[in-house]
């Protein structure tokens, strides 16, 4: 059959945190032949989601339908007595709801790819706050805009061109000339090109370095020695403290490079904490980059669901919050999980070697458009549709802010929703059978009762 | 015996291009597989580009490719990887209580690969 090119406007990219929604598509055949507006990272997403004839489904490396799969995933999720429910980022809103319904049910633990990326930012927003705005509002005010340990360039590629940088805004009417941007990181990465002002700090020092910032800000002296130990001069962040004083609307966004290093959620909790500080002398706001396109739904559905982000526990019948316990890296590493529900994640491919190790050992059900690495060791495996792509729904941008798909051709495949759904109907009736009250003997027989009064 | 440095593991428009293309193909391997390396580093190591190196930690090893960085881009004693099953091989297990393994900037001992 042979379509003509048929056009969807304002299509949104799911591959990264910024969630674009300007792009145009041009779709051929059930395939994107052009990705108007989309960065690099985005015009493969778009090309490389394609329709690929694979199987519906995989029980034990043999091709199978999606309903056996569903039955096979629920006997395994049943039957588990510490289930980790892991993933979530690459999926849409509706389809994290189903995935929390099913940890509810079976007293599974529930996980996303926060853990891995902004968890500790997630644990220092809880002791520290968030002084935030929308990526809106920091393109029509900002005036300094400071990256700290990100590498937009490579990763957000449009994060400076639509949001922070380039685009002239209300009360920034000349764009790239009304602002200061400031690039602070271990390495000169090609982010370092849009910066006017490049800090490198030796590796692992940036607690050091934004504690002295908080210090001079607040008006303390801070010994010059400092340069020796974080590799930044005094003076560089004397200077670096007046903008940031100075400006009018400022913002401080941050990456991995806090969170992924020693210190973790300190070193998030310290950027935070200078944010607040600012606000005693001007504006000032402050946001972690996030990495995948929904992982800030993820935080969203389960903190309005649990009543916490991500590492939530339902062992005891009620949610229970503790990263470092019931997050899923540490849940693998100590061996401690005995079957694992893996939604649009491939921590085979990225999680330290001794949780990998463990994956292999236990009843894996993996949800994935393509084929991955935890698919490879799985025993169950959905193909499932491409989310913005094929099914439509509803994505967080990294703001906050929330988007709807629109998805540009059909797929065969079910989407995530679909099967999570799916498998919590089943889930549902299996519980439900385990759960009919057993006739307890001493109860019959009161005259043995133990306790009774004699 | 090696050399203890420090690494990176992170991001690169190539290693998220390829994501979208497949982790089981070609171009995701290499990609994953080329660490970044200062080229003092290189030249005191007796490395060229190309050539291959062992990472070693308490956890395990694996052997990438080598390419040099320009001193000022990337400080003496600083790897960078793209994440991908090189640098999984590499990391620990235990995050300290917080969920997050240690994934940038830390120590893995350095070898290169003699032919
Ligand atoms: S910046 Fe991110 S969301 Fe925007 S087009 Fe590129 S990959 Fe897609």
């Amino acid at each position: 059959m042979n379509e003509r090119a048929r056009i969807v406007e304002n299509a949104t990219c799911t591959f990264c945190g910024c969630v674009c929604d300007d792009i145009t598509l041009t779709v051929e055949n059930n395939r994107i032949t052009r990705a108007e507006n989309a960065c690099s990272l985005g015009k493969a997403w778009f090309a490389e989601h394609t329709i690929e004839e694979r199987p519906y489904a995989l029980i034990d490396g043999r091709e199978a339908s999606t309903d056996e799969a569903v039955e096979v995933a629920a006997q395994l999720l049943v039957n588990a007595r510490f289930p980790v429910i892991y993933g979530l980022s690459d999926t849409t809103c509706e389809a994290q709801r189903e995935a929390v319904a099913i940890a509810d049910l079976i007293g599974a633990n529930i996980d996303t790819t926060t853990s891995v990326c902004h968890g500790p930012s997630g644990i220092a927003f809880q002791g520290v706050g968030e002084s935030t705005a929308t990526l809106g509002e920091i393109k029509n005010r900002a005036d300094l805009v400071i990256y700290w340990g990100g590498n937009p360039a490579e990763s957000h590629p449009r994060h400076f061109t639509r949001y922070t940088i380039i685009p002239k805004g209300m009360f920034v009417p000349n764009g790239r000339k009304d602002r200061t941007v400031v690039l602070v990181d271990v390495r000169r990465t090609p982010s370092a090109r849009a910066a006017d002002i490049f800090i490198q700090v030796k590796p692992g020092k940036d607690f050091e370095v934004l504690w002295a910032l908080r210090a001079l800000v607040k008006g303390h002296p801070v010994d010059p020695a400092i340069e020796e130990e974080t590799g930044v001069s005094l003076a560089t962040l004397q200077d670096l403290v007046e903008r940031m004083k100075s400006c009018r609307f400022g913002v401080l966004f941050f990456g991995m490079g806090l969170t992924m290093t020693r210190g973790r959620h300190f070193n998030s909790g310290a950027l935070l904490a200078l944010a607040t500080d600012l606000n005693e002398y001007t504006h000032f706001v402050a946001k972690p980059v996030r990495g995948h396109g929904n992982v800030t739904g993820a935080d969203n559905v389960l903190s309005w669901q649990t009543g916490f982000p991500f590492a939530v526990n339902f062992s005891r019948g009620y949610p229970r919050f503790n990263p470092g316990e019931f997050t899923t890296v540490d849940l693998l590493a100590r061996g401690e999980a005995d079957a694992a529900l893996i939604i649009a994640a491939d921590p085979a491919a990225n999680f330290p070697r001794p949780a990998i190790e463990h994956l292999r050992k236990i009843p894996v059900i993996v949800l994935d458009p393509k084929p991955t690495l935890t698919a490879d060791l799985a025993r169950v495996v959905f193909t499932t549709a491409t989310y913005g792509i094929n099914t439509g729904g509803t994505v967080y941008r990294m703001d906050d802010v929330p988007i709807t798909l629109r998805p540009a051709f059909p797929s065969p495949y079910p989407s995530d929703k679909e099967v999570l759904r799916a498998i919590k109907e089943r889930v549902r009736s299996l519980v439900a059978l385990e759960s009919i009250p057993q006739p307890v003997p001493h109860l019959l027989n009161t005259g043995t009762m133990p306790g009774a009064a004699s | 015996m090696g050399e203890k440095m420090l690494l990176i593991a992170g991001r690169s428009t190539k290693q998220g291009v390829n994501l979208n293309i497949g982790k089981h193909s070609e171009a995701y391997r290499n990609i994953t597989t080329t660490l970044e390396m200062n080229a003092e580093d290189m030249e005191r190591l007796g490395l060229r580009d190309g050539d291959l190196v062992r990472l070693r930690t308490a956890v395990g090893e694996a052997v990438v490719r080598c390419k040099k960085r320009k001193p000022a881009d990337l400080p003496s004693g600083v790897l960078f990887l793209p994440y991908g099953p090189a640098s999984s091989q590499l990391m620990d297990g235990d995050t300290a209580g917080t969920g997050m393994p240690l994934s940038k900037s830390f120590e893995v001992e350095v070898e290169p690969v003699v032919r």
